[in-house]
């Protein structure tokens, strides 16, 4: 397990590893994506108070599934850089920001579009959406970190050190319909509980929330791979990678 | 661990539960603050402010509406099944008002303890159902909140919970 855990430390081992994992991640995400998406639009059945606005859920809980899910993933990249000084660690979380603030942002738009119809109004000040909106500032605000700063550690502290306190946002996310009194519902889509809808609802709902976490692990995947070879552009191994394909 | 490693994991971690116990004091005082709407029993209990902007959140009671014909005027009572407080509303209604189902109204409210809405809006549950199970259901004598009700595990939230009161014991 430690060896294990070691060697994913290792750019060059990871570089190799995640060459072979890439390609199932990516097949899943799009096999996913497509069938839940053919399946959620089209095939199942529209709501009883909402009809078919309802159907925006099958993108607004997976980005909001991954918005919350990436930022928890960016605060443990932190905690490991931060305390073993791995550094693969960092280049993860440095490509994982981009990406969960591109799904906050999902989230919050598509929130707002479904919210016109059904609460007729696109924003309300109320804890769980304005906690969704911190926490796009939040990856702003780590994304902007990072290259405040002219040394490239510095700025991999700064960002690690906002990500690792940030995560204090996340259960304020999730509680915050049950804490307060909100517009926002509680979950409709939980692993813990029997679904709030039937099956023929829920499960295109599964698809595109695991089709999503595959695109976010394909999307990682192939960025850390990128930074990797940025970053490690110097080393024997990279440049050795280079002369081989010519 | 490395004794260089351990202290480096202690001081996150105590600078993180700090930041954690910082901004946990920070909402439970604004704990008033956050909650989007006052209760009917707030309401009924005077800790909402006269003739200022507020919200009150609660179900329009069945049986409850009445429109002008003439005009977009249009009254109704919103209740959490302990206290009520009668609306005014002028203007045109989200698709999902109806009785029965939970609203948020934003007005003003007056000394006599009515509220004079500038904005209606509708809550909805967390529970989806296909239009056909609604209507079969309904035609078997049940409401879609039983089925809600049924179909969740009995420790579930239950709609009808939210509007009495629990959440908030201090608003003051």
């Amino acid at each position: 397990m430690w060896a294990f855990i070691h060697k994913l430390g290792s750019p060059k081992w990871f570089y190799d590893i995640s060459e072979r994992l890439q390609p199932w991640f990516w097949a899943a995400a799009a096999l996913l994506i497509l069938v839940g998406s053919v399946w959620g639009l089209a095939f199942a059945p529209a709501d009883y108070q909402q009809g078919n606005s309802f159907r925006i859920i099958y993108v607004h809980v997976p980005a909001a599934f991954l918005a919350q899910s990436i930022f928890v993933g960016l605060a443990v990249a932190a905690l490991v850089f931060m305390v073993w000084k791995i550094k693969v660690a960092d280049m993860a979380a440095a490509v994982m920001a981009p990406l969960g603030a591109a799904m906050t942002f999902i989230a919050l738009f598509s929130g707002s579009v479904w919210g016109v119809p059904t609460w007729g109004t696109w924003w309300m000040w109320d804890a769980r959406l304005t906690s969704m909106l911190i926490l796009l500032f939040l990856y702003f605000g780590v994304i902007a970190l990072r290259g405040a700063f002219a040394s490239r550690d510095s700025g991999s502290r700064a960002a690690s050190v906002l990500a690792m306190v940030g995560v204090i946002n996340i259960p304020i996310i999730k509680y915050s319909v049950d804490w307060w009194y909100t517009l926002h519902q509680p979950a409709s889509f939980t692993i813990t509980s029997r679904p709030s809808m039937p099956v023929e609802m829920w499960w295109p709902l599964l698809l595109m929330v695991l089709g999503f976490y595959s695109f976010f692990i394909a999307l990682t995947l192939m960025r850390t791979r990128s930074e990797i070879l940025r970053r490690e552009s110097n080393k024997r191994w990279v440049r050795d990678l280079v002369r081989e394909d010519g | 661990m490395t004794p260089k490693r351990k202290q480096r994991l202690f001081v996150i971690l105590g600078l993180v539960s700090l930041a954690a116990i910082a901004v946990g004091l920070t909402l439970y005082a604004l704990r008033a603050n956050i909650n989007l709407f006052f209760s009917p029993i707030q309401i009924a209990a005077g800790e909402a402010p006269i003739e200022r902007q507020i919200r009150a959140g609660g179900m329009v009671k069945e049986g409850s509406v009445s429109r002008n014909p003439d005009s977009l005027d249009v009254e109704f009572v919103i209740t959490d099944f302990v206290e009520e407080v009668e609306v005014h509303y002028s203007g045109i209604l989200p698709d999902l008002f109806r009785e029965g189902q939970g609203v948020v109204v934003v007005g003003q409210l007056s000394e006599n303890g009515r509220l004079h809405a500038d904005q209606v809006l509708a809550k909805h549950d967390e529970n989806y159902m296909p239009s056909e199970v609604a209507e079969a259901l309904e035609a078997a004598g049940y409401s879609s909140s039983d089925y809600a009700e049924k179909y969740n595990s009995a420790d579930k939230y239950d709609s009808a919970d939210e509007y009495s009161g629990t959440k908030n014991e201090g608003a003051d």
